[in-house]
């Protein structure tokens, strides 16, 4: 027994070395550097900055909305898509197609955007056939939202598409043999068995679009400032490495508490 | 027996997916308020006339007739008959009020009706104090329960079982079987249940459909499928069979293993060839100069309540024989049977031929 536990804990080393090095020790690091002035002395100072500014709290409200916005706008397009592949009969390799885009750099696919989307892109091209061109595309609030979107919908359907595909078809077959047509069925037992993968869609989306920042500077032309944004101008413009790690700090208890709103309470549902 | 209008018709029902044949010309007829069983191998195609009468599947020729109307087009939902799935297919997301309560739910019952509904239910498959419970809590046997209180909750005219008790211990689908039969007594609605089991199959059913390779090979009552299966593959099927070929020389005389039997049986053509049914219930065991067989014993093994044998004759044909006494392995003992226990089977008969047959000598033995 006792070897046995032994070696257990030898096959801990390299995840607990991994999570103290690259999850603990950063979070310690960022934590500890929230609480620093300049001169290494411990201080509030951060946060009293942070919730006396004005300017702080409408970023952290513009990264949630703009992170519940795009969330928004790829689960309603992304449930559908997940459901109707889930009926195809290559299904996997439709989603292969789905996933592809992953695989290309963020970078990439944002310039690629660019070219799309600017006065002299592809769609005002397009445009300019019945004489609405040039418009600005780029640089505004929607084209940051349709790029973002773009971006995240692999995510959010992949989830989804998992916990369709593991629903028993007898399930449905039952409930249509029970008097439901198919809305019905769709609503009363896919819906529901569904809900962990949108859970964990949302995850996917919801946390990483609260710090994009890329995006926000090459689509949005900075006119939507997010969190991401403000830690990338404190660490590389300002240097206020102080504050960047306040807002870092900011972010984390953000994203501790969507997976807290989001986790799975099956259990708790079911014991009322 | 009156003549009633049968609640659900098949009119050569055939199903295909591109080459391959499911159902081949099916017909059958089914009145109110029976028991009847869909038996056969897997693959023979019964499930496939449960999803027919469901509406999961459509036939690709052929019509579908319910209380004499077509429904070939009418959709799963909108037919007045419900399904106990082999896996049972609870909704694993709602406990077994809710599971119970769904069909009536989506009729838009009254909420005090959809209660009474489920009691009512779930008292008849005497689960009536596990309405709040989770599926997942629930034994094999009563998620079973379960999904026939569901099935039944929408009171529908046909209830449909595929293979409901295939996955239950062998007590509790014995017990499963009795109640089965008393609910589908007690609340007069048709039942039409699909098994591989033909003991199972014997035991409930006022009639029994044997299928095959998508053709019905055989129905009746159980008594007449087990007295008189009409080939091989029935025979084989239903019980243990000794299954020996034979001549039948004129009416009433078989010759088989090289001597001639009385019989029962007639209306076949002089000298034709024949196959020749004997159960190893109906051979007893006896001295050599009682035998109208002579065996050699070959294995015997305990059943509890009687003794399995395996003999061979002298031309090394192997006969099962359920005996009350124990034998020698190695002894050569003899074996008797009356001539009613030999059943005659002609190559190739239809069910309707077979039954003409039946009809045209048993006339004669009347007159």
């Amino acid at each position: 027994m006792k070897s046995k536990q032994q070696r257990q804990l030898f096959y801990l080393v390299p995840y607990g070395a991994w999570l103290l090095l690259f999850v603990i020790a950063p979070l310690v690091l960022l934590l500890f550097q929230s609480l620093t002035n300049a001169n290494g002395g411990l201080t509030l100072h951060n946060y009293a900055v942070y919730f006396g500014s004005g300017t702080y709290l409408r970023m952290t409200f513009n990264s949630v909305w703009f992170a519940f916005l795009i969330t928004l706008i790829t689960l309603v397009i992304s449930y559908p898509m997940a459901y109707l592949l889930n009926q195809l009969k290559q299904k996997q390799f439709w989603l292969l197609l789905v996933i592809l885009p992953t695989w290309i750099n963020l970078l990439l696919k944002t310039y690629a955007f660019i070219g799309l989307l600017s006065k002299t892109g592809t769609v005002n091209n397009f445009m300019s056939f019945f004489g609405i061109a040039p418009q600005q595309l780029l640089f505004s609030d929607w084209s940051f939202l349709l790029v973002a979107a773009y971006i995240e919908i692999p995510f959010m359907i992949l989830p989804i598409f998992n916990s369709l595909a593991e629903i028993d078809p007898k399930l449905e077959q039952a409930s249509r043999d029970l008097g439901a047509n198919k809305w019905q069925t769709l609503r009363r037992v896919i819906l529901p068995l569904s809900m962990p993968g949108v859970k964990a869609g949302i995850q996917a989306v919801f946390i990483p679009s609260l710090s994009l920042f890329m995006i926000t500077r090459l689509i949005g032309g900075n006119r939507v400032i997010t969190l991401g944004t403000a830690i990338e101008e404190h660490f590389l413009v300002t240097q206020n490495w102080q504050l960047g790690s306040t807002i870092g700090v900011i972010l984390i208890v953000a994203m501790v508490v969507t997976m807290i709103l989001t986790r799975d309470r099956v259990k708790k549902n079911t014991r009322k | 027996m009156a003549e009633q209008t049968p609640i659900i018709e098949f009119k050569s029902v055939s199903l295909a997916y591109g080459d391959t044949e499911i159902l081949k010309g099916i017909d059958l007829s089914l009145e109110q308020g029976k028991f009847y069983t869909l038996l056969g191998p897997s693959g023979s195609g019964k499930t496939t006339i449960l999803n027919l009468i469901s509406g999961q599947l459509a036939a690709t020729s052929g019509d579908i007739l319910f209380e004499n109307k077509r429904i070939n087009d009418v959709p799963v939902e909108k037919r007045t008959v419900n399904t106990v799935f082999q896996d049972y297919a609870l909704f694993p997301n709602m406990n077994v009020f809710e599971n119970v309560a769904f069909g009536p739910s989506i009729k838009k019952m009254s909420k005090n009706d959809i209660e009474r509904q489920v009691h009512d239910m779930l008292k008849l498959v005497k689960l009536d104090q596990y309405a709040d419970r989770d599926i997942s809590e629930l034994s094999g046997g009563q998620r079973q329960r379960v999904a026939i209180a569901r099935a039944l909750a929408n009171d529908p005219k046909v209830l449909l079982l595929d293979e409901p008790l295939s996955a239950l211990d062998y007590k509790l689908r014995k017990d499963m079987q009795y109640e089965l039969r008393e609910i589908q007594q007690r609340l007069g609605i048709t039942f039409v249940f699909v098994t591989h089991d033909q003991e199972e199959a014997l035991a409930m059913s006022d009639w029994i459909f044997v299928m095959n390779d998508g053709v019905i090979q055989q129905n009746g009552t159980p008594e007449d499928i087990y007295d008189e299966p009409i080939n091989h593959f029935v025979a084989d099927f239903i019980g243990e069979s000794n299954i020996v070929d034979g001549i039948m020389k004129t009416d009433y005389v078989v010759h088989f293993v090289g001597k001639d039997f009385e019989n029962v049986d007639a209306g076949m053509r002089p000298n034709e060839r024949v196959e020749v049914v004997l159960r190893p219930e109906d051979l007893d065991l006896t001295t050599i100069e009682n035998g109208k067989l002579i065996v050699t014993i070959d294995d015997q093994s305990f059943r509890g309540d009687y003794y399995e044998i395996t003999a061979i004759d002298d031309d090394g044909n192997e006969w099962q024989v359920q005996a009350t006494n124990s034998a020698q392995v190695g002894e050569r003992v003899g074996l008797t049977f009356d001539p009613e226990d030999i059943h005659i089977m002609r190559f190739n008969e239809s069910e309707d031929d077979f039954d003409a047959r039946l009809e045209s000598y048993e006339d004669d033995d009347e007159e």
